[in-house]
């Protein structure tokens, strides 16, 4: 009997001579793990990740050990105290040996956890100043960065069509996980992350940085990433915002940092450009054009790929009040939006070029025929400019 | 009291009797849990693939919600009160409960508060949406129109639970035979007295959490609102300061399953038995002061994130106690595998997993990665279902012959426990996977590198629910054709006073108090 | 009807049930409040300072920085007039946010703060603050709002960057309900 045991204890360490191979597997820094291979943690980008990873493992080891001892003790008793094997019941109980030394074992165990992830939550709370601080806003449902001080600020949400979701069109290799435009950042500098939220709780989560925060509307929440290595890396909304809470990624883009500060300067340019673009007269094609990617990115998501809304919750466009009626009062509900129901303020989301669009396209699609059906950009700055 | 039970439907309306109440409950947790079920089945349809294919997000996030919220209070909270209702009595030699009119009440309003939440589905607006810890402001400003009937039926579910729980407390203090010491209850007793104790602390703060929405939302409060000086995070601390007791409401009934099973299919006394009492005790008392380690990524102060680490660490002590109690009963007694002792092996094996992931989520900094991600779902079924349900489950295979009279079939038990167990392993190991690798809770759609493992987790979800309909199909086949039997102690290894009584148990035990030894 | 000792029981639960209702909904929020301010938790700021302010720290400088946030239904422009400053403890700034109200509408707001990291949020004081009182503005209207404060020289030497951040709400249509506005 106790020669059994023993080969099931041997059996059961080899067996797990294999887990490191399944580890080294997973560790392995080729491209994004998918499939089969998707196991375990990523590694990461940054100091913090890799320590995050090491606690991960460590703990998670400890479990395994744990759990080999515990369920090897009873997988034994189970094999060799069955009844049908013969086997007479004893009849202990209580021993305060016993039980003291089950007690203070794990508490000694869990304070030698409690080291390393006291030193890395300190790590993480690090309130050094940084080389470039940018405040993310969570929106329902995409994301706006705002590079502080640099006059640099734009929305990034979902790139993946609607037409690809509903499978009338493939998914490509980035389904759900490419945005219209990502965060760029310098690598090798620190940069401070400031979260919040313009309407529910949104949480900013890119695993390769280690970095998961909630942005909170009304209070704004810090931390901060200095990422070693250039690449593109993917993340996701992690608090559930509502209803497309799955559809808004987050793409970052580290970069060298010469490289970071010509696309800096180039954004900065393109600022300057949107401003001057504003004046100029589209014709009613160009904005057709515009304002159906637009409506597609922004509106179609509640409103309806055809228009057609979701009864009860939101409003159909196809031959509404709203979009058959006056300029105006379309102008104001878009840019404006409507205090206490879903529909968001757009003007300060949307360029004006594309809040024209937009509108345009509203009044002229799906068979929609308003008597004004051209808006022109500076129709909205001018609204906006209060005139 | 010679007077059996009343005829026609009218037995069941007005039932004051403890074992016709426990049915009523067991019977109603069962529809709650076929519910829930198939909420949970339309959303691993959904996530079947990539690409939305059978549902809108805005109903897929009604189905988790939904599904959360059935399980939760529907499903296993009323299961343990059904065992408590038919045991309780039995186990301390009480003639019934002490409150029979308010255990009638207690019961009669469940089947209320959910048809009022389930009708939700129904109207504009479609049901809650904003998961089942519903977070301000998205379960506030940003809810449906239907909010205020979530709101309303949470607090009928509450009241239940409240008029439930004193009405446990009050038979087990005052109710017990003569010698029935406190230490000489049945841990089942035991863990239901603690688990009482904890739902009327804190099913009132559940009460006043809904109660600060329904204010803000109607009448221009601002308690979670930024706006008017509110704070969404302060929702998020009320509301776990419900929840995580709530979390071991669930469990801790379940200790008491899996330690009077244990030990009869052993054929040896459970190991420590104070020890045991103790721990469930200091398990309850820690669920109080560990609440914001679900909320490691609001934002706290450093102290605050590394007091709630240590505190939740610790909880892994008495855990541990309890774990290699059932295992040192079970070391040198003399095993026998029917239907309950696989379900409550099972349980301690994947308890024990769980605990190990729970501890896991416990080291603040890893749980940057972890939080809000496929991790934790895994995590949490791993307690609520090889948790909570598979005791439950071991439960009524182990009662149900005291109940009925008439023994289950064990092949198709057997058949039914390694189905489950099988397929709850093949739905919820993976997605350990999924979580580790990046893939949010409570999505409706993932992108192409977590295909293959959200695959393998539906199937598997596919077979878990399947294999309760036979589990279904054994129940109602032992009360209705299942083989007659009379021996009061069902188990050769069972002890207690429940297995005094005649088999199937009269409509009336203990009317004169049992001696007890 | 139960026996006495029943009845005590239940009556004790009952009593334990409604203290515990109460706890939440009387004395969690305000303990949490309280909890904030002493703690910086949320990043929480204090009300009017009205004390005698602290000697200036020449030694040291501290980076304050300013960002403003619409909730999503705020149409207004609204953003500050400086983005950052870098200021000696105990020294008073003024700064000026510009806020304009494009719509056709008169309307009112809230500006709530918020001050990260949570840590700094007790130090920052605030002497003057277009956040202690709601802001109206005509339709078409515009307006400079100013902010006076200064960094009490106790601030943790660990910090070096305070943001400190404005959400700008609608509350035109909360006017008839009393609202106790966290400063």
């Amino acid at each position: 009997m106790v020669s059994t045991a023993k080969q099931l204890v041997r059996g059961g360490i080899g067996a797990l001579a294999l887990l490191p191979w399944i580890h080294a597997a997973a560790a392995e820094p080729a491209a994004q793990p998918s499939g089969w291979n998707l196991l375990n943690m990523p590694q990461g980008v940054t100091s913090v990740s890799q320590n995050v990873y090491d606690i991960h493992m460590i703990v998670t080891w400890i479990c395994v050990w744990i759990g080999v001892a515990v369920f090897g003790v009873m997988f034994y008793s189970m094999f060799a105290h069955r009844k049908s094997r013969g086997h007479q019941p004893a009849n202990f109980h209580e021993s305060t040996k016993v039980e003291l030394a089950w007690t203070i074992v794990p508490a000694l165990i869990l304070i030698v956890m409690a080291f390393p992830a006291t030193t890395t939550l300190k790590e993480l709370y690090d309130t050094s100043e940084a080389d470039l601080d940018i405040k993310i806003t969570g929106y329902q449902w995409k994301w706006k960065y705002d590079y502080l001080g640099k006059d640099v600020s734009f929305i990034s949400e979902l790139a993946t069509s609607q037409a690809s979701i509903y499978g009338n069109a493939p998914k490509t290799e980035f389904y759900l996980e490419e945005v219209t435009e990502p965060l760029v950042i310098p690598v090798g500098k620190k940069v401070r992350l400031l979260m919040t939220a313009a309407d529910v709780i949104h949480s900013w989560w890119v695993p390769a940085l280690a970095v998961k925060r909630d942005a909170i509307p009304g209070f704004v929440n810090e931390t901060w990433a200095r990422v070693d290595k250039p690449g593109i890396y993917r993340g996701r909304c992690a608090e559930l915002c509502g209803k497309d809470h799955a559809f808004m990624p987050i793409v970052v883009n580290a970069v060298p940092e010469a490289e970071f500060n010509a696309w800096l300067a180039k954004k900065q340019s393109e600022t300057t450009a949107m401003r001057a673009l504003t004046e100029k007269t589209f014709t009613q094609d160009e904005l057709m054009a515009k304002g159906e990617a637009v409506y597609g990115r922004s509106c179609a998501s509640c409103h309806g790929a055809a228009g057609e809304g979701i009864a009860g919750v939101f409003p159909a466009l196809k031959g509404s009040k709203i979009a058959l009626g006056p300029v105006a009062d379309h102008l104001n509900i878009v840019v404006n939006g409507k205090s206490g129901t879903a529909m968001q303020a757009f003007g300060a989301q949307l360029s004006e070029v594309d809040l024209a669009a937009v509108i345009t396209y509203e009044r002229n699609a799906w068979g929609n025929k308003s008597e004004d059906n051209i808006v022109q950009p500076v129709d909205v700055f001018k609204l906006k400019k209060g005139q | 009291m010679a007077h059996g039970p009343a005829k026609g439907i009218g037995r069941w309306l007005r039932a004051t009797n403890h074992k016709d109440i426990g049915t009523m409950y067991l019977w109603f947790s069962f529809a709650m849990f076929l519910l829930g079920g198939f909420f949970a089945m339309v959303v691993r349809a959904e996530l079947f693939e990539p690409g939305m294919q059978i549902v809108k997000p805005e109903f897929f996030n009604q189905m988790t919600t939904m599904h959360g919220l059935i399980m939760v209070f529907g499903a296993i909270m009323p299961v343990f009160v059904g065992l408590a209702n038919w045991m309780i009595p039995m186990m301390i030699g009480a003639p019934d409960m002490a409150l029979p009119r308010m255990n009638n009440l207690s019961f009669w309003i469940l089947p209320f508060g959910f048809a009022l939440l389930a009708s939700t589905l129904f109207m504009e607006g479609g049901a809650p949406n904003f998961g089942w810890t519903f977070y301000a402001p998205l379960s506030t400003t940003y809810a449906p129109p239907t909010v205020n009937f979530f709101i309303f039926g949470v607090h009928i579910i509450g009241a239940s639970s409240i008029m439930g729980s004193i009405n446990i407390i009050a038979t087990i203090l005052n109710l017990r035979a003569p010698g029935m010491t406190l230490m000489k209850m049945p841990l089942f007793v035991w863990t239901w007295l603690i688990t009482a104790f904890l739902l009327i602390a804190v099913m009132p703060v559940l009460a006043g959490a809904v109660t600060m929405m329904l204010m803000d939302i109607n009448f221009g409060t601002s308690f979670f609102n930024a706006a008017g000086g509110g704070d969404p995070v302060l929702f998020q601390h009320v509301f776990w300061f419900f929840g995580h007791p709530e979390v071991y409401i669930i469990i801790i009934p379940a200790f008491g399953v899996i330690s009077a099973i244990i030990p009869t299919f052993s054929r040896k006394p459970l190991f420590g038995y104070s020890s045991m009492v103790y721990a469930t005790a200091a398990i309850a008392f820690l669920s109080f002061i560990v609440w914001a380690h679900h909320m490691f990524t609001v934002g706290m102060p450093l102290a605050g994130e590394l007091y709630f680490m240590y505190a939740t660490m610790l909880i892994a002590v008495p855990t541990g106690v309890k774990v290699f109690n059932w295992i040192t009963t079970m070391f040198r007694g003399a095993i026998t595998y029917e239907t309950p002792m696989l379900f409550a092996i099972a349980f301690v094996i994947l308890f024990t997993i769980g605990g190990f992931t729970g501890l896991m989520l416990a080291i603040a900094p890893a749980d940057i990665q972890y939080h809000d991600s496929y991790f934790v779902v895994a995590h949490f079924h791993y307690v609520m279902v090889a948790g909570a349900l598979f005791s439950s489950t071991a439960a009524v295979y182990y009662w149900i012959p005291k109940w009925t009279g008439r023994m289950y079939n064990e092949t198709m038990g057997k058949v039914h426990f390694w189905v489950s167990f099988v397929a709850f392993n093949v739905t919820f190991f993976p997605q350990h996977f999924l979580g580790l690798a990046g893939m949010p809770r409570r999505y409706a759609d993932y992108s192409l590198q977590f295909a293959d493992w959200n695959m393998v987790s539906s199937i598997g979800a596919f077979a878990y629910g399947a294999s309760q309909l036979l589990f279904l199909y054994n129940v109602i086949a032992t009360i209705v054709a299942g083989r007659k039997i009379s021996d009061p102690k069902v188990w050769e290894g069972a002890e207690g006073l429940e297995w005094t009584v005649p088999t199937p148990a009269p409509y009336h035990t203990f009317s004169t108090p049992p001696a007890i030894k | 009807m139960a026996q006495n000792p029943v009845r005590k029981t239940v009556l004790w639960s009952l009593l334990a049930g409604v203290a515990m209702f109460g706890f939440a909904l009387f004395v969690m929020p305000p303990l949490y409040d309280a909890l904030c301010e002493i703690t910086g938790l949320g990043g929480k700021t204090d009300g009017r300072y009205v004390a005698e302010q602290p000697a200036v720290d020449q030694e040291r400088v501290v980076k304050v920085q300013f960002v403003t946030t619409n909730n999503s239904a705020m149409p207004w422009e609204f953003r500050p007039l400086t983005d950052a400053v870098r200021v000696h403890p105990g020294e008073s700034h003024k700064i000026e946010f510009y806020a304009r109200n494009d719509t056709e509408r008169d309307m009112v707001a809230q500006a709530i703060p918020s001050v990260t990291p949570g840590n700094a949020a007790q130090y920052l004081q605030k002497t003057q603050c277009f956040c202690f009182d709601r802001q109206p503005l005509k339709a078409g209207a515009e307006a400079n709002m100013p902010v006076v404060f200064f960094i009490d020289p106790a601030l943790p030497s660990s910090v070096n960057t305070i943001t400190l951040s404005y959400t700008l709400f609608d509350v035109t249509d909360r006017q008839s309900v009393a609202v106790t506005a966290r400063n």
